[in-house]
């Protein structure tokens, strides 16, 4: 069917699989019309698509270490882009952003920013120099950089702790689509996902990886653009909502100030019996807050989330295997192209469902009617029995308030198309969608940190003899371990899923972003600093989230403790991370500069051409 | 100095700009976020278009921009790599 090799042939493959899901929309379609109920398309969209990402993984198995590793090193630059986006972009991002930006506004955007901007420093400081150097892991980078295995195992210390902390809230977002589309129990739901990851992982390692997450970028990109661009013109919002909703936008501060915005008070709350995790409308949705310690916010999560973004490995992985330093490169760029796609649109998705529910003269508006009226509404009584919407009556006058209307965040992604009256073959997409941006994510995640243990730990530093079937066979097992480790421990639902997530930004630029980047623009960095700054970042940064987090701080520092400086739970990488520099460097000072050796080494790094500094099979 | 040295040097000063461009649409304008609301774009208020959209694009074009750049540089100073490498 196809000539030349598979790498020439990718748009080909791609383009015909993009083809074979739209046919499969389309069929789901007529199957709605010809009277298939909503769950049985639910199931079999999400059915289909992890069958499809299973195939992959089994065609895409290998015994070769390079491929099991870093996919051969040849990702061409485009696809790389997708795969990264697909990486990057998790259940929450799929699932929770547009949630968060609908309750939040202005000040939840900090996120936006965040987790896009990190990607220029991505790409201006690190991924071509960790590229050049032809590591497998990011602790290879580290442990080669600075020599010897204390430094290797500490820097394996924090890429498993951040990534750990991510991969739990993944295989819950798995968890939480799988049993809704699937009608089982969460608990089921965690393992069925699990499996679905591992079947895609653990036969071909980053090769497996690479070619599923390229699979389900397309999965989900499709899932969340086409509700977005029918909602909109469905509600009146234009075909091409990102540059058409500026009234959209106007009209809802207008309604803020009509229904007025009222805070509730958590004894109200308490005695209603709203739901946990489900929230209110209490913000505007385009104005800025005032005074200097909202800007600090906003500005303070945006470093931590760019920061972090540049120091996560399983992100960073990814650019491990282009082709070459330049391919590298412009990856990041494309893969910020993807990313931002979805990324534009989550706001417009929020804009869009807000004033759906808001609007009185649209005929979804909920709010200003009789909550009688409103609770006979079919998706209100579906939601309310899943205790994702609620309805509590404070003023007791029989009609629905602002502040009185409760909904989960996710709702806003999984119920919007229902409430803008489109078709349930749209939902059932949207499921997909999101199983598909949680599975990818949580590949990523489950292979670096078995990617990390098998070489840096057990290959580097326990038995470096290994033959190379041995060190393919404990990097699965340890895959299954991992992953079986952070299904059990997500079955106990920790933390909400953005709560975890933004942690492990702050656990990985606590005690790996200035050791990555000093390693290459800093010749004078040692061994000794680069030990003595990891842990000290890691640990002051761990050390100062259960001091501030009041789940911890009451067992631990007995009460609750106010964050300095605004510095909270989801900030606390802006305490570890400045003291990691200023351990780093001054401990670096005082030790002995490297030898001429790892001075070379460095120079080597910074320029492109010429040998990687790790051979190709290592 | 040799042509490694120059040629890092360069790259320095690029990093050092791209910083610059990066830190002024993720940190500098939200600063400002009260006054450039009072602003509009395509009928949104500025600091939420910047912060919904405009932001996120231009990191877009300024990591496009970057690369390109950075290519130049190689080539200036003979770091090209080939195909084949």
């Amino acid at each position: 069917m196809f000539k030349g090799d598979f790498i020439q042939n990718l748009p080909k493959i791609y383009g015909t699989y993009t083809g074979g899901f739209i046919v499969f929309i389309i069929l789901m379609a007529l199957a709605e019309q010809a009277g298939v109920s909503a769950k049985n398309i639910g199931v079999m969209f999400v059915a289909f698509t992890v069958l499809i990402y299973a195939l992959i993984g089994y065609l895409s198995r290998t015994i070769q270490v390079d491929a099991y590793y870093v996919a051969g090193r040849q990702v061409p630059t485009v696809f790389n882009g997708m795969a990264t986006a697909a990486d990057w972009m998790s259940g929450a991002s799929f699932v929770a952003l547009a949630g968060g930006v609908y309750f939040g506004g202005y000040t939840y955007m900090a996120f936006l920013v965040g987790w896009t901007g990190g990607y220029v420093l991505v790409a201006t400081l690190m991924a071509p120099y960790l590229r050049k150097f032809g590591c497998y892991t990011v602790p290879d980078f580290i442990g080669t950089r600075y020599g010897g295995n204390a430094v290797r195992a500490a820097s394996v210390f924090v890429l498993f702790i951040a990534s750990f902390t991510y991969v739990t809230a993944q295989i819950n977002a798995t968890g939480t689509i799988a049993s809704r589309a699937l009608g089982i129990p969460f608990e089921a739901g965690v393992w069925v996902g699990l499996i679905s990851i591992l079947i895609c992982s653990m036969l071909g390692g980053m090769r497996a990886v690479t070619w599923t997450q390229v699979a389900q970028y397309i999965v989900l990109i499709i899932a969340y653009l086409i509700p977005v661009f029918w909602i909109s013109s469905n509600v009146g919002g234009g075909i091409f909502p990102h540059l058409m909703l500026g009234d959209e936008v106007a009209r809802l501060g207008e309604l803020e100030k009509q229904f007025g915005l009222v805070k509730n008070s958590a004894a109200d709350m308490k005695a209603a019996g709203v739901p946990g995790g489900l929230k209110y409308i209490s913000g505007t949705h385009s104005g800025v807050p005032e005074g200097g310690m909202a800007v600090w916010k906003y500005l303070s999560l945006a470093i931590c989330m760019m920061v972090g973004t540049a120091s996560l490995p399983h992100i960073l992985m990814r650019y491990f295997t282009t082709p070459t330093v330049r391919a590298a490169r412009k990856s990041v760029a494309w893969s910020l192209f993807f990313i931002f796609l979805l990324y534009s649109s989550a706001p417009m998705l929020a804009t869009l469902s807000k004033l759906a529910l808001m609007d009185p003269n649209l005929p979804t508006g909920i709010i200003g009617k009789s909550i009688s009226e409103v609770q006979s509404i079919e998706w209100v009584q579906r939601w309310s029995e899943v205790k994702q919407v609620f309805i509590a009556d404070f003023n007791g006058d029989g009609i629905l308030q602002l502040n009185e209307w409760f909904m989960r965040g996710d709702v806003v992604v999984l119920a919007t198309p229902e409430v803008a009256g489109l078709p349930f073959v749209i939902s059932g997409l949207v499921f997909a969608g999101g199983m598909a941006a949680a599975m990818s994510t949580a590949d990523g995640l489950v292979l670096a940190i078995s990617n990390a243990l098998s070489h840096d730990i057990y290959y580097k530093i326990i038995n470096p003899k290994a033959e190379t079937a041995k060190r393919l066979l404990v990097a699965r097992t340890l895959l299954v371990i991992i992953g079986a480790a952070g299904a059990y421990i997500a079955s106990f639902r920790l933390t909400s899923i953005l709560g975890s997530v933004a942690w492990a930004f702050d656990f990985a630029m606590s005690g790996l972003f200035f050791p990555l980047v000093l390693g290459v623009w800093w010749k004078r960095a040692t061994r000794e600093g680069a030990i003595a700054g990891i842990l000290a970042g890691i640990i002051s940064g761990t050390v100062y989230l259960t001091w501030v987090f009041p789940k911890f701080s009451v067992p631990i520092w007995g009460g609750v403790n106010a964050p300095f400086l605004g510095i909270d739970h989801l900030r606390f990488g802006l305490i570890g991370a400045p003291i990691c520099l200023v351990v780093m460097v001054v401990v670096s000072l005082m030790t002995k500069e490297p030898s001429p050796a790892t001075q070379k080494l460095v120079d080597d790094t910074r320029i492109p051409t010429g040998k990687a500094i790790l051979g190709k099979q290592h | 100095m040799s042509n490694k040295d120059a040629y890092w040097n360069k790259t320095k000063n690029h990093m050092i700009v791209t910083l610059v461009l990066w830190a002024f649409f993720s940190l500098v304008i939200f600063m400002f976020g009260s006054e450039l609301n009072t602003m509009s774009f395509l009928g949104y208020p500025l600091a939420y278009y910047m912060t919904a959209q405009g932001s996120l694009l231009a990191f877009v074009i300024i990591l496009f921009w970057t690369a390109n750049k950075q290519e130049k540089i190689d080539e200036e100073h003979g770091f090209s790599e080939r195909e084949d490498d």
